[in-house]
């Protein structure tokens, strides 16, 4: 039963993500065309308040409601794994013009073609998992 | 009250409550944010993977992310079925002349309906920009161990070395993507 706060705020992800349209292709040329400071400006702000909270909770010692210590580590950085990965990952983001949070809401808003893209993710990651020992990371 | 909400939010509505992801999951689950992990943890837990150690781990641990990913689901049929979600974007005037200069009408709807129609599936095209996107971003994710969520909005809150790293890698693809080779693939639309 603890599982369902985390499917409310999966519903309340969805509608933030559909309404400030990140998750629409024309969103996303038009970033990479830097023809508009919509998708910046979202990220930006995004970022901001995330840091801000991440602040408050170290210097604070902020606990969980469950008045458990915080955990905050970033992940392992990955020189060529973190570059590479993320280069492969543009190139992706800017072809179908969605990362994967999207590409599930695309789905919840009755764009059916996008189960295709979704199952090419998929095939993307179980390409990644049999090929992962023999990458250089 | 009820126009500011189905009407288009600005991004300085938007960019905060996605960032407030963060201190919700940090606040009240004790957990980081992140989304493309759930695509493992899928593949871990439906697919006959778990040859490959990747996949041999136990998912059930990481069943939240699932759980929060058929959330988004709902939660966007409930933006377009209720809040006026697909409404075209309002895209600067250059990004139009961009998309006529591409042979795309002009938006009508969140997506393109040359590429994300169910018309367009007969086009090798859009099946190229829809298999290939998805396989790439699915690929180069996990190879990067992170997306937007996780390394852009989490990664850079922390402020992490390597989802800066992936951040730059993010628009180094990104834009070769959309300034060389996007236009060709649309051309064939």
């Amino acid at each position: 039963m603890k599982l369902i706060k985390f499917f409310l705020f999966g519903v309340y992800f969805g509608v933030v993500l559909v309404k400030a349209e990140v998750v629409s292709w024309f969103r996303i040329q038009e970033m990479f065309y830097f023809q508009s400071v919509h998708m910046y400006g979202i990220i930006g702000s995004a970022v901001v308040i995330g840091a801000l909270s991440v602040f408050l909770i170290r210097t604070f010692g902020i606990r969980s409601v469950e008045g458990e210590e915080i955990k905050l580590a970033a992940k392992p950085f990955n020189k060529v794994g973190n570059l590479a990965g993320g280069i492969v990952f543009g190139l992706g983001w800017a072809l179908v013009g969605a990362c994967p949070g999207p590409l599930y809401a695309l789905i919840g808003a009755g764009y059916w073609s996008v189960l295709i893209a979704l199952a090419g993710a998929f095939a993307g990651v179980v390409t990644y998992g049999y090929a992962k020992p023999h990458l250089p990371h | 009250m009820i126009d500011a909400i189905t009407g288009p939010w600005p991004w300085w509505i938007s960019g905060p409550l996605l960032g407030l992801m963060v201190p919700l999951l940090l606040l009240l689950a004790n957990k980081q944010f992140g989304v493309s992990s759930s695509l493992q943890h899928i593949c871990a837990a439906v697919l006959p993977v778990r040859k490959a150690k990747y996949f041999n781990y136990d998912w059930k641990a990481s069943m939240w992310s699932i759980v929060l990913v058929a959330g988004v689901v709902v939660g966007a049929a409930i933006a377009v079925l209720f809040l006026n979600g697909d409404a075209a974007p309002e895209v600067s005037s250059s990004a139009r002349e961009l998309f006529a200069s591409w042979g795309l009408s002009s938006p009508e709807a969140l997506q393109p309906a040359e590429i994300f129609g169910t018309s367009a599936l007969s086009s090798p095209a859009a099946l190229v920009i829809l298999i290939g996107g998805g396989f790439l971003v699915g690929f180069g994710a996990r190879y990067a161990n992170g997306c937007t969520s996780g390394h852009a909005i989490m990664g850079l809150s922390l402020l992490s070395v390597g989802s800066l790293v992936a951040v730059i890698g993010f628009f180094i693809g990104g834009l070769a993507m959309a300034h060389l080779i996007l236009p060709y693939i649309v051309s064939l639309l």
